[in-house]
């Protein structure tokens, strides 16, 4: 078994773990980041589609190039990346924490450091997360595997294809597989509005006329070996239409039902969950309950933007690093999820400096307001021209924001959206 | 006779109404700001899309290599590429099909020129990753 020593071990080689590790390594400390796929980039590698980067770099890139723009600036630092490498165990009360990882170039590799930075991203909801009733046939993909197989692999996984679900992945692999030469039939939505960002439906439905069905459920999928169909049924006042159920014919069913946080790393090393975003409870430094154990990226909160990723991950490891220089927040406060919020991320704010917080809402909403409350008095309100619960919000508490919290006993900041 | 779009220049997503005057200009309404009218006619009068695809990667040794698990490359077999801009809508369907006749040697560095002003349009199709071998 080979062992190695780090001051830091980043769990994950995407836009998230790659931007931490950098604020790592700037600040002085070894560092080394664990990816399980050959190349870093994660995720954003199978984004072929363009649409990243006009917050980061100012300017509208495809996946694979915010990838390798964010791997560039790893260059000349002393990061150690190993690629094809799982972590399979973490030991993470003890000092130094532990991490177990197996590797086909190194076999069982274990990284001793005092400091893990969480960086996994996160899995796609499947078909037994929703519980679509009817046949087990072949042809049934996520809408991520499916562009997995096209746009890496050169796969094309089907040629008559029906999409469950209006999250963007699906919107975008519907273009995707009409632009390889396969006939998009539908997408089905459960809600009464789509779940995807209306630029999408408009260049990637719409573009190709492809029917949008909301507030339709699929009730069957039907086939022997291969996908033959499926059965969608409308819901009007919030009851199953039987009578007016319908069949589409198709050969292959993509799922775009949601995405969460792939913890089970996390959860083994005792890490806390929260059961609104399915990712750790962190705190103003974006630390667990797990002491010397960060969190960042979609494995925290699923993300709208792969910008606010590297945004959030860079916050992450500067105070990774401050953590491992022995800085511990003085005066924190608790957030709690007021009206109409679905969760704020992280779970805290320090009183004495700038905090950032992510947040997603409930609503759909024009003219809404945003308004913070410390022990139930209005300290801040911000006007939000337009809210939808697909676009994170993004909130600044300053020391001077939350003066009113100081000095008081286990103070609450309250965020709420009117 | 009036046409309805949907703004998608930020979120709020206005719905556009265009009506087309005898003197061929638009009238928009519905629109919440300026960029409302801008999308609108651009839309309606030359409509242009990003594309983006991927090509084929021809590999040197790759049957060996993959043998012995040695290659670099793992399970990619495609090299993404895109417009250097939009590029108008009704050509996409030919662009696609010449992009899918290419094919690129590895190793290739991102940015990399694939074909050259494409039929006159001063687009370029341009790698958007690099791969080594």
């Amino acid at each position: 078994m080979k062992e190695m020593y780090f001051d830091a071990v980043v769990i994950g080689g995407g836009a998230a773990g790659m931007a931490a590790a950098q604020e790592l390594d700037q600040a002085g400390f070894s560092c080394a980041i664990i990816e399980r796929e050959e190349q870093l980039g994660g995720i954003l590698t199978q984004c072929i589609h363009n649409g990243f980067g006009l917050i980061e770099f100012k300017e509208e890139l495809t996946g694979p190039e915010f990838a390798e723009r964010v791997e560039e600036r790893l260059q000349g630092t002393t990061i150690r990346i190993f690629t094809a490498t799982t972590v399979m165990e973490m030991e993470t009360t003890a000092d130094p924490k532990l991490l177990y990882c197996y590797s086909a170039q190194w076999g069982i590799l274990r990284l001793s450091c005092r400091l893990v930075v969480l960086a996994m991203g996160c899995r796609e909801r499947n078909r037994g997360n929703i519980r679509i009733p009817g046949d087990r046939p072949a042809g049934v993909y996520t809408a991520g595997l499916a562009q997995r197989l096209v746009n890496i692999e050169g796969y094309v996984p089907g040629k008559d294809i029906v999409i469950i679900g209006s999250g963007d992945i699906g919107l975008i692999m519907a273009r995707r597989m009409s632009w390889v030469g396969c006939k998009v039939h539908a997408v089905v939505e459960i809600l009464p509005y789509p779940s995807g960002l209306t630029r999408n439906i408009v260049q990637c439905l719409n573009d190709f006329d492809i029917p949008l069905y909301l507030s339709h459920l699929t009730t069957n999928i039907i086939g022997r070996d291969r996908v033959e169909g499926v059965e969608i049924t409308p819901i009007e006042n919030g009851a199953l239409m039987h009578e007016k159920a319908f069949t589409i014919p198709c050969d292959t069913v993509l799922l775009s039902v949601g995405l969460v946080p792939e913890n089970e790393l996390s959860k083994v090393a005792g890490v806390e969950l929260n059961p609104m975003t399915n990712g750790p409870q962190v705190d103003s430094m974006l630390m667990t309950n797990v002491p010397g154990v960060f969190a960042c990226g979609n494995v925290l909160h699923v993300h709208d933007l792969v910008d606010y990723v590297v945004e959030e991950s860079r916050r992450a490891g500067a105070s990774a690093a401050q953590w491992l220089k022995g800085r511990r927040p003085q005066h924190e406060a608790r957030l709690k999820v007021g009206a109409n919020v679905r969760y704020v991320a992280p779970g805290r704010v320090d009183l004495q400096a700038d905090n950032k917080i992510y947040l997603r809402s409930l609503i759909v909403k024009n003219d809404a307001l945003l308004e913070v409350k410390v022990n139930s008095r209005v300290v801040k309100s911000q006007k939000k021209s337009h809210i939808q619960p697909s676009e994170m919000i993004e909130l600044h508490l300053s020391p001077k924001d939350l003066e009113a919290a100081i000095g008081a006993p286990d103070p609450l900041v309250e965020i709420a959206i009117n | 006779m009036s046409e309805e779009l949907i703004c998608i220049t930020c979120p709020l997503g206005c719905h556009l109404t265009i009506e087309r005057r005898p003197d061929n200009t638009l009238g928009v309404s519905g629109n919440r700001c300026a960029r409302g009218v801008r999308y609108a006619c651009e839309e309606l009068l030359s409509p242009k899309r990003m594309v983006t695809a991927t090509v084929r990667i021809c590999r040197p040794f790759q049957a060996e290599a993959a043998a012995c698990g040695e290659t670099g490359l793992g399970s990619v077999a495609r090299l993404p590429v895109r417009t250097s801009q939009a590029y108008p809508k009704e050509g996409v369907a030919g662009l696609l099909a010449d992009i899918y006749r290419l094919e690129v040697t590895v190793p290739v560095k991102r940015g990399t020129v694939l074909l050259a002003d494409y039929k006159g349009s001063g687009i370029d199709i341009i790698a958007a990753r690099s791969l080594q071998v």
